[in-house]
């Protein structure tokens, strides 16, 4: 019973002192003297300002990317017990005693730092000598460009940091794949590639290429896999599922997830609520919240509203009228009505109140009960100051001649009728008889005598309607574009005073919370939608650059100077490694060209093994430059040398491996075993046996293009082992040329 | 005999051409017909073959060329157009046999082909796009012939280098280069048979039997045909279209002044001027880059808030009196064609005045921003009669020479710098708005990048002081010349942006028929003819995509699982793999690009795609059929195959009875109207006839 207890209890570590040392010397090289210089460095003026919105949860807009990385920079900030009062002007400017600079730009760094022991293991799980991973780490730990970028509030190496850690967990996982699928490390492992990518994904779009090229290269396995006919259909399934859900459905979620912190995390109004919906600036607090509180839901006869154009561009404005008249003839000799103005007014004004009347009615306040109006009524809009009614005719519009002219109706008794009945359609009606609710309401009028429907033009008019934005009635309404839907945003129940008592009994029943009305995935579709489709305006840079200038390090980014000592930090990559990084890509791609087409004639070069370690180093090497650098080449935006790192990150990787295979394959003598010093070098063998085969018959003949090659083997077992090395050798039945 | 019936099908649509106005974009390529006919320059954003042929067709049939093309709608009244009209319809009229050929020959199976042809004849959109005179007839022509002539020389791969395969492989090369002779789109037909000839040298590569000689055979047979021979088309058709196109028109400002110098009755054709620039020379700059304009100011200012209100300075493509501007010492204002005074030439490195002729004002430049690219420096006119201030003095500099040297017209490439703030005149190619007149934006780019955006040179040149010298040996050689009109197409393909708040066509809206396009008549007492495909058709199309992917899915997982086939279905899963694959491969390469251009789109853009998807529909359903009925037993499972056919086939001709009004046109009440013809028949909110 006791027998356990005469076995001594023994704990065995092992520690790789060569990803311990570089651990180490990779935080010196990143950690040290971090808070130098205390003053604002290039774009940490521009996530600083996030950071800042973050700590007093204000909301925001950022069309540069997700929020994840935006979040964990504020972590920092949070953690250091920063209060977000900081003005991020300008380049160069001094912190103030309350920015903790050192822990806002901590996390860069250490993400900076652990890639260099990632390196290290990914060429590991690649199967290359421990040599060449430690030379990849190497290069990686002395690469100017990525300390530079990893020592300050930027999130380049938050992103290469996650890049790599899928990679380096798929890897993992396709390893344990080939002899324990689903035990615990398998699932961490593949689990933790969902996760890595996601994160890739939420800091930066540019995390998108990698987490794509790594669904391709997880594709290629799975239909592998399924060609597998050892396997049964059930456990394929399953295998394909598994990935599935940790590959598609985790990172999905996890994506979802940040957007959920950073919805729930920024819930006060703030500098960006102009560019959202009413309805998503009603459910943050302060701002439109405050004024739309308690108003009433439903629209009635007799309502007061204000109406917003749902689209938001050029800039968010008001269905506006005011006392002027169009001009009687516009500068190019075209006629107007000479009616009163209908405008767009982008800010908020007592002239973009409207009143809603029932055309059969003369009253202009709220009957009781209030009589609400439905999808398909016939309503007039007047306008609350000058009491005109909004009105169209078969008038060019001032800037858009084929569109009519939309004006509140003024009398001159000239043969020109009124023309001022509008229909109501709710576009995002769940019924037809839907009624039509403040901010919720997506409305678009349509004119009963012309079936104009009532428009922004997006054009601005000229001197004499003070460049509002033009309004127009729409004849030839093409398909449905939200520059024809109007929501209410300001509502409130027409009253005279006799009426006032009743106005408190009547505000009481209707009353909605429309922020708990939107749900989380509705505002995730519209910020994602914002976020994608905002567009800057193209700005040019001092220092941008087109990708054609990065491989050959033409440019530069000063980034920080300091005007009185002059010192400086330069965004410049290390010269030896960008060359040498652009000649081992130029002698993969040519020696893969070369054996692929031998191959294709049956002619081996190299055994199997040696083939297919080569393809997939080069498929995951090359591969992640080519996703992470090719696709600038089709963008439009103002880029910087820094888009360039997490390429340049997968190019140092392929250095080691070039330069193995050259000297395991290529610089080699007939009958001298060149070998590769890792044998010497690897201290764990447990974790990782390494045997040296050479096929003494292929040495003596010194014809055949076998070579001595080091095959790595990830199992432990003995047999496993044994038979690894008998398929190892079997494969030697390639012709000799 | 089936095949014969096509044709005779479709040569009977030809008579409905004979609608005698203007529909929608034959205001474009008519003109550009006549054009040709008339010998003037024009600029397109499209390569010429296929106006050519247009204008080649009214040639033939007797058009005179005078026909002004103004606006949709105008009436043809005397002018004979059939002939253009005709040839677009015979073109158009070839697609359903070439799709015949190339289901028949794909799949080896009569009702396939039958079932592909009659989708085609029976599209509403195929028919209304062939009855006018676009280039689209045109282009789909030469892309069906190029798939036609590729799958051919394939199936006779076993004969290679015999006089049907030689043929084949040549005349693909020739369709490629009619398919982008006629527009650009065409490089997706090129890119499919490239593909398509990789796969097939890859797998000859592969052929052991086969020797390595025979293999650089292969190789070059291709090369020539199929890379140089399109070339060597392709540079010929431009070649024509230079020397058919030899007297100045409406395209002149869009090229380079040694451009202009080739068209006979251009002010720089055969001219001789002066040529050296002197103090008090009336000259015009052009911008370098491609399609750049000329320096231009006009009486408009500014408007409020954009920068200062001050006197707006653009880049304008055409010739006009604005463009001049008169060279002025920075320092004194004197008159320098006054006869008393001596001739000075302005010499590189020498501060400089420029004076705007007709409005006397100063090119000027101050610290506001510009009005597109806010981190430039807005460049305006200012002063009155030539007295400004030292904002309007600018270094005079001539790429790749030293200070002191005069200035060449034409040849020197001049930078001006502003003395002030050092910024660098330029144009950054943005259009303005409306209060511009939508011409180019001028700025002054504090960037000092060598581009040809910051470098102008001296067009023309007056001044009565001085000795003229002819310009002929300016005349560029015509590899220059293609090189330059490349360029200018395709800044003009990436110029056509989207308005804001414009509403345009998205990609995805074309599969599903979402919307159609307007090509005459608005109103119910008009002739109304609409581009809208044949819903029924193009939803068959959609569902037999879907339909496709998951058969072609579930046969390739079932192959790779090892399941044992029949002889019957193996053969089945082979042309669904194969044929199937190179179709689909055809239709993804004529839609995705579309979803990554960021130029203006339109529904007509996807009839090249919607070739390929019918033929797939044809290639999908017999294999269904046919797979069903291979389940079945013999006598019901031909049962099965046939009804199945036929079922769709009238489902094709009814739905084509029901909407054939759209392109033979409507006349009467719009479809909302209980009273129209269309009544009940439209089906989607977005369609509007």
């Amino acid at each position: 019973m006791l027998g356990f207890l005469k076995q001594p209890v023994v704990v065995t570590a092992e520690i790789n002192m060569n990803l311990v040392a570089l651990t180490v010397m990779g935080l010196v090289n990143r950690l040290w003297a971090l808070s130098y210089p205390r003053a604002v460095v290039f774009d940490e003026v521009y996530y600083g300002q996030f950071v800042s919105l973050y700590m007093k949860r204000i909301f925001f807009v950022d069309d540069s990317g997700p929020p994840f990385g935006h979040m964990l920079l504020a972590f920092g900030g949070y953690l250091g017990g920063f209060d977000g009062n900081f003005l991020w002007n300008r380049i160069g400017a001094e912190y103030s005693m309350n920015v903790p600079v050192w822990s806002l730009r901590l996390l860069p760094a250490l993400t900076g730092a652990l890639c260099v022991p990632l390196a290290y293991q990914i060429l590991v799980e690649l199967h290359f000598s421990h040599c060449a991973a430690f030379g990849a780490a190497l290069l990686i730990l002395f690469e100017n460009s990525l300390i530079t970028q990893s020592r300050l509030m930027l999130l380049e190496s938050v992103l290469i940091f996650f890049i790599l850690l899928a990679i380096l967990s798929y890897l993992k996982f396709y390893n344990l794949q080939k002899c324990s699928p689903f035990t615990a490390g398998w699932w961490f492992w593949l689990l933790l590639t969902g996760v890595a990518c996601s994160c890739a994904v939420g800091v930066k779009y540019m995390g998108l290429f990698t987490y794509m090229l790594l669904l391709a290269i997880a594709g290629g396995h799975s239909w592998h896999l399924i060609g597998d006919q050892t396997l049964s259909n059930v456990s394929v399934l399953c295998h394909l599922l598994a990935r599935g859900l940790a590959l598609v459905v985790v990172p999905v979620a996890m994506y979802l997830s940040f957007f959920y912190v950073h919805l729930t995390v920024l819930y006060r109004s703030g500098p960006h609520d102009q560019i959202m919906t009413s309805a998503f600036q009603a459910s943050l607090e302060g701002g439109l919240a405050r004024i739309t509180q308690g108003q009433p839901l439903e629209v009635a006869y007799g309502s007061q509203i204000t109406l917003r154009n749902v689209l938001g561009k050029p800039v968010p404005c008001w269905l506006h009228s005011h006392k002027n008249t169009y001009p009687i003839r516009y500068e190019n000799g075209r006629g107007s009505s000479h009616q009163q103005q209908v405008t767009c007014y982008p800010f908020k004004d007592v002239n973009n109140w409207w009143i809603v009347k029932d055309p059969g009615m003369q009253q202009l306040v709220v009957s009781n009960p209030p009589r609400p109006v439905r999808h398909g009524h016939i309503v007039q809009l007047v306008h609350g100051i000058t009491t005109r009614y909004l009105n169209t005719h078969d008038v060019a519009a001032p800037l858009s001649p084929h569109s009519q002219e939309i004006s509140c109706y003024i009398d001159y008794n000239i043969s020109m009728p009124a023309q001022n009945l509008w229909r109501v359609e709710i576009v995002n009606r769940e019924s037809d008889t839907d009624v039509w609710k403040t901010i919720l309401s997506e409305v678009r009028f349509v004119h009963v005598n012309t079936s104009a429907v009532l428009k922004l033009s997006g054009a601005s008019l000229p001197e004499w309607g003070y460049r509002q934005l033009e309004i127009i009635g729409e004849k030839l309404s093409k398909g449905h574009h939200q520059s024809m839907l109007w929501n209410v945003e300001e509502h409130r129940y027409g009253k005279s005073q006799e009426q006032k008592e009743r106005e408190v009994e009547l505000h009481s029943p209707t009353q909605a919370d429309i922020s708990k009305n939107l749900s989380f995935m509705a505002r995730f579709t519209e910020l994602q939608w914002k976020i994608l489709t905002l567009k800057n305006e193209d700005t040019e840079h001092k220092y941008s650059s087109s990708p054609l200038d990065w491989i050959t390090m033409d440019t530069n980014i000063a980034y920080w100077f300091h005007p009185i000592s002059g010192a400086q930090i330069h965004l410049i990559g290390n010269i030896l490694t960008w060359a040498s990084a652009n000649v081992a890509t130029l002698v993969y791609v040519c020696l893969f060209l070369w054996y692929l087409l031998r191959r294709r004639r049956k002619i081996c070069d190299i055994p199997e093994d040696a083939w297919r370690l080569w393809v997939s180093a080069g498929g995951l090497c090359v591969g992640g430059w080519a996703v992470n650098y090719l696709p600038f080449f089709m963008m439009e935006k103002t880029l910087f040398l820094y888009h360039y790192l997490p390429a340049l990150t997968f190019q140092i990787l392929l250095i080691p491996v070039v330069l193995q295979h050259l000297t395991d394959h290529l610089c080699r003598y007939p009958g001298y075993s060149t070998g590769c010093p890792a044998v010497l070098i690897s201290g764990d063998k447990s974790s990782e046996m390494m045997g040296f085969l050479v096929p003494a018959p292929a040495l003596i003949l010194g014809t055949l293009h076998y070579v001595p090659s080091v095959i790595t083997l990830p199992c432990l077992a003995e047999e496993n082992y044994s038979v690894n090395a008998c398929t190892g050798l079997g494969k030697v039945n390639c012709s000799p040329v | 005999m089936d095949l014969y019936r096509e044709n005779v099908f479709s040569v009977l649509f030809i008579p409905f051409l004979m609608i005698p106005n203007i529909r929608w974009d034959e205001t474009h390529f008519g003109k550009m017909g006549s054009y040709y006919i008339n010998r003037t320059f024009f600029f397109d954003v499209h390569p010429p073959l296929g106006k050519m042929l247009i204008g080649l067709a009214g040639y033939l049939s007797g058009y005179n060329g005078t026909f002004p093309f103004q606006k949709p709608g105008d009436r043809y009244g005397h002018h004979n157009y059939i002939g253009m009209r005709g040839f677009c319809a015979f073109l158009g009229s070839c697609l359903v046999p070439f799709a015949y050929l190339i289901v028949l020959e794909l799949s080896k199976s009569l009702s396939a082909a039958l079932l592909a042809a009659s989708i085609l004849i029976f599209d509403t959109g195929c028919i209304t796009l062939s009855q006018y005179i676009l280039l689209d007839p045109i282009l789909m022509f030469f892309l069906m012939g190029a798939v036609l002539s590729m799958v051919k020389y394939n199936s006779c791969a076993v004969r290679p280098f015999s006089a049907p395969w030689w043929f084949w492989l040549s005349l693909t090369g020739v369709n490629l280069a009619g398919a982008i002779g006629v527009k650009f789109v065409g490089l997706f037909v090129v890119l499919l048979v490239g593909l398509n000839t990789v796969y097939d040298l890859w797998e000859l590569l592969g052929d052991l039997s086969l020797s390595l000689v025979t293999l650089g055979k292969h190789l070059l047979a291709r090369v020539f045909c199929l890379i140089l021979l399109p070339l060597v088309l392709y540079t010929a058709q431009f070649a024509v279209h230079f020397a058919v196109l030899n007297k100045s028109g409406p395209g002149d400002g869009f090229f380079s002044s040694a451009f202009q110098s080739r068209l006979i009755g251009n002010n720089l054709h055969n001219v001789s001027v002066p040529e050296h620039l002197a103090y008090g020379s009336v000259i015009t700059m052009k911008n370098l880059r491609m399609a750049g304009g000329y320096l231009h100011s006009h009486w408009h200012l500014y408007p409020e808030g954009v920068g200062a209100r001050q006197q707006q300075v653009t880049a304008y493509l055409h010739k006009d009196l604005n463009n001049l501007w008169v060279i002025k010492k920075h320092d004194s204002n004197t008159d320098h064609l006054d006869p008393s005074c001596s001739v000075e030439f302005v010499r590189h490195g020498d501060v400089i005045r420029l004076e705007h002729k007709e409005t006397s004002r100063n090119l000027h430049s101050h610290q506001h921003e510009a009005p597109m690219t806010r981190k430039h420096f807005q460049v305006t006119g200012y002063g009155i009669n030539g007295t400004g201030d030292a904002n309007d003095f600018w270094r005079i500099e001539v790429v790749g020479r030293k200070s002191g040297k005069r200035i060449k017209v034409l040849r020197s490439q001049i930078r001006l710098t502003h003395l002030a703030t050092g910024c660098i005149l330029g144009s950054s190619g943005k259009t303005l708005p409306k209060w511009g007149w939508e011409q180019v934006e001028v700025t002054c780019t504090p960037y000092v990048k060598e581009t040809p955006n910051a470098l102008w040179n001296v067009e023309d040149h007056i001044n009565p002081k001085l000795p003229n010298i002819s310009l002929d040996v300016l005349k560029p050689s015509f590899p220059e010349i293609l090189l330059e009109s490349h360029m200018v197409m395709i800044r003009g393909n990436s110029g056509l942006k989207p308005k804001e708040n414009e509403v345009t066509s998205k990609p995805w809206h074309w599969p599903i028929n979402y919307q159609g396009l307007r090509f005459s008549g608005v109103n119910e007492t008009d002739y109304r003819v609409y581009l809208l495909g044949n819903p029924v058709v193009w939803w068959l199309n959609l569902v037999t995509i879907g339909l496709y992917l998951l058969m072609a899915t579930c046969t390739i997982v079932a192959i790779k699982r090892g399941a044992q086939l029949t002889v019957e279905f193996k053969e089945l899963s082979e042309v669904l793999l194969h044929s199937g694959g190179k179709i689909m491969l055809g239709w993804l390469l004529h839609y995705l690009p579309f979803f990554m251009m960021g130029r203006v789109l339109y529904f007509h853009h996807y009839f090249p795609a919607m070739l390929f998807s019918s033929m797939l529909t044809g290639i999908t359903w017999d294999t269904l059929l046919k797979f069903c009925a291979g389940c079945l037993s013999c006598s019901m499972g031909k049962r099965v195959y046939t009804y199945g056919m036929l079922a769709l086939m009238l489902l094709i001709v009814y739905s084509f009875y029901l909407f054939h009004p759209l392109s033979y046109g409507m006349v009467g009440p719009m479809a909302s109207d209980p009273n129209s013809p269309m009544a009940g028949l439209r089906w989607l909110e977005s369609w509007e006839f």
